[in-house]
């Protein structure tokens, strides 16, 4: 596994010019995400309307894989309905291999639906890092937590 | 070191690769390598002398009390401690701090009582004394740095007022490498009435160390920065402060006598040891300071301030690379925190991973002093006895590799 495949173009575009950064003003749902052992941290808010997420902003600090992720995930969440997105939460746990596949996703290649996500598939190879690309998504998860998911 | 490869050959697992190729270890500041001598005192504990210390009647555990008291002996002549009953075991330097602010700190401190920190402190010498403000009403107080990481005494004379009765100072940064004044803060400290606590976790592995000599009224530190185990340390204190003070810890091995509702303490260093002690650890603790002395902790500083100036030289000719910590060596210790352009430090560490570099990234278990360098964290590259300038032009290539993989110009 070579570092070109970690470090992918289009992670580092992720990291240098993250999208949907800042914070909204009424967010209908927040969490504060860290990760303690290295200090990354992540604020992320989301607007919510009846079931899908209309905005997502995000702000926070740390390695190129989190925040890479982090854009990344904003930009995918944005727009989808509750559904959708928990959908995608498994979809990308399944390509980092937190969850077990189901036989809904292809095996060879299961981030295909992932999008640019996709271009984090490298991670797994380096566990010490899979910590920090899923940072944003447990964060989300926590700040849907107690909502019904369709 | 006169022979560098001879004593690398005493460390079995500096001939292993990591991802290919030869390891290059310098995260010592985290924890050291052991040396043979150790592993095989501890092997030799367990396969011919292993019996519970201070209880048994029969000539086997008579065997395991003298080597556990021995090790103690041994790990006081190391600090030049007056005697070996000042030297408690802990689990580490952690405990050993605890052991001070649960057994000193919570009796004598009042509310408005103040504990003087400095800001580079490791999370070891915060938090358990914002514990024991909890419990206590005191407050704590802190001595700032100045702009070239050093401990700024300028203000010393305000902040040490009879209000302070706890000081609690680093004798070296495990980030900047800092080794501030603690003799000079320690004498002031006394004036006031002041008890002082060195964190010594840093500073007894890699400087020749005189309790006596620095004037302070506690040292801690860790066995496993110095050659030796993790899971044990020491707390030196002086003798009347650890006769007067109460155990942090109560059960077996501290007592002098327990009735149903009350007990009698074990005079120190015992008092401070509930239970089964880490009995083999000890022994490795002892092998350790014993390997330490045989070099010579004069000759294990030169080394380091060798390495580290050459370190300090090397990466300063790398564009773009920031360190945080004093320029001169003389004033520093051998743990090198630095940034590379706007390259995260865990980005660093897995670069330099793929090249069988081992150093730190994060924020080295001190987060009020990152933000006060105003970064969420630091690489670290840290050397120890064993390091050589080969494994220092190690990393240069590494970081080169860095900036080519993030495109910095």
């Amino acid at each position: 596994m070579s570092l070109d495949d970690l470090y992918r173009e289009v992670i580092l575009d992720h990291y240098r010019n993250p999208r949907r950064r800042g914070a909204l003003e009424h967010p209908d749902a927040h969490a504060d995400g860290q990760n303690p052992l290295c200090g990354d941290e992540l604020s992320l808010d989301l607007a919510i309307d009846g079931d899908r997420v209309t905005d997502v902003r995000l702000q926070g600090r740390g390695c190129s894989i989190s925040q890479a992720s982090a854009s990344m995930m904003a930009e995918a969440i944005a727009g989808k309905t509750l559904a959708e997105v928990a959908a995608l939460t498994h979809r990308f746990k399944v390509m980092m291999e937190i969850e077990e596949g189901d036989p809904g996703i292809d095996d060879s290649r299961p981030g295909a639906a992932l999008g640019d996500l996709e271009a984090l598939r490298g991670v797994r190879r380096f566990p010490v890092r899979i910590k920090c690309a899923d940072l944003p998504w447990a964060t989300l998860a926590q700040a849907l937590e107690g909502r019904p998911e369709a | 070191m006169s022979d560098l490869s001879r004593l690398r050959a005493d460390f079995p697992i500096l001939s292993r690769e990591m991802n290919g190729r030869p390891l290059v270890y310098l995260d010592s500041a985290a924890t050291t390598q052991k040396p043979v001598q150790v592993l095989d005192a501890m092997d030799a504990y367990y396969r011919r002398h292993n019996a519970n210390v201070h209880r048994g009647a029969y000539a086997l555990a008579t065997e395991a009390t003298d080597l556990y008291e021995g090790a103690r002996i041994r790990v006081a002549s190391f600090i030049n401690a007056a005697s070996p009953r000042e030297v408690v075991f802990t689990r580490g330097t952690t405990s050993a701090i605890n052991t001070v602010a649960y057994g000193w700190g919570l009796y004598h401190l009042r509310p408005g009582d103040r504990i003087l920190l400095t800001t580079l402190e490791h999370h070891a010498n915060i938090v358990p004394w914002q514990l024991i403000c909890r419990h206590t009403g005191a407050e704590l107080a802190y001595l700032p740095l100045t702009g070239d990481f050093r401990v700024d005494l300028s203000g010393l004379a305000g902040l040490l007022d009879e209000r302070v009765k706890v000081v609690g100072i680093s004798g070296m940064s495990n980030v900047l490498g800092t080794m501030p004044p603690v003799a000079e803060v320690a004498a002031a400290a006394r004036a006031v009435g002041a008890i002082t606590l060195v964190d010594a976790a840093q500073m007894v592995p890699h400087l020749p160390t005189d309790v006596q000599a620095l004037g302070a009224d506690f040292v801690a530190f860790g066995a496993h920065k110095m050659l030796g185990p993790t899971g044990i340390g020491a707390l030196w204190g002086r003798l009347d402060l650890l006769e007067a003070m109460e155990p942090a810890e109560g059960g077996g091995e501290m007592i002098r006598d327990v009735g149903l509702f009350e007990s009698t303490w074990a005079e120190a260093p015992h008092r401070f040891e509930a239970g089964t002690p880490p009995i083999a650890e000890a022994v490795g603790f002892g092998a350790a300071v014993d390997y330490l002395s045989a070099i010579g902790m004069d000759e294990v500083r030169r080394h380091e301030a060798d390495l580290t100036g050459y370190a300090l030289d090397r990466l300063a000719a790398v564009p773009g690379l920031t360190v945080y910590g004093p320029d001169e060596v003389a004033e520093r210790g051998g743990a090198v925190s630095f940034t590379l352009a706007d390259i995260h430090p865990h980005d660093l560490a897995t670069i330099l991973d793929s090249q069988g570099i081992a150093i730190r990234a994060g924020h080295h278990c001190a987060k009020p002093l990152h933000r006060i360098l105003g970064v969420p964290a630091t690489a670290r590259a840290s050397f120890y006895v064993y390091n050589t300038r080969d494994e220092v032009d190690a990393l240069i290539p590494a970081l080169a590799e860095a900036r080519r993989l993030f495109g910095v110009a």
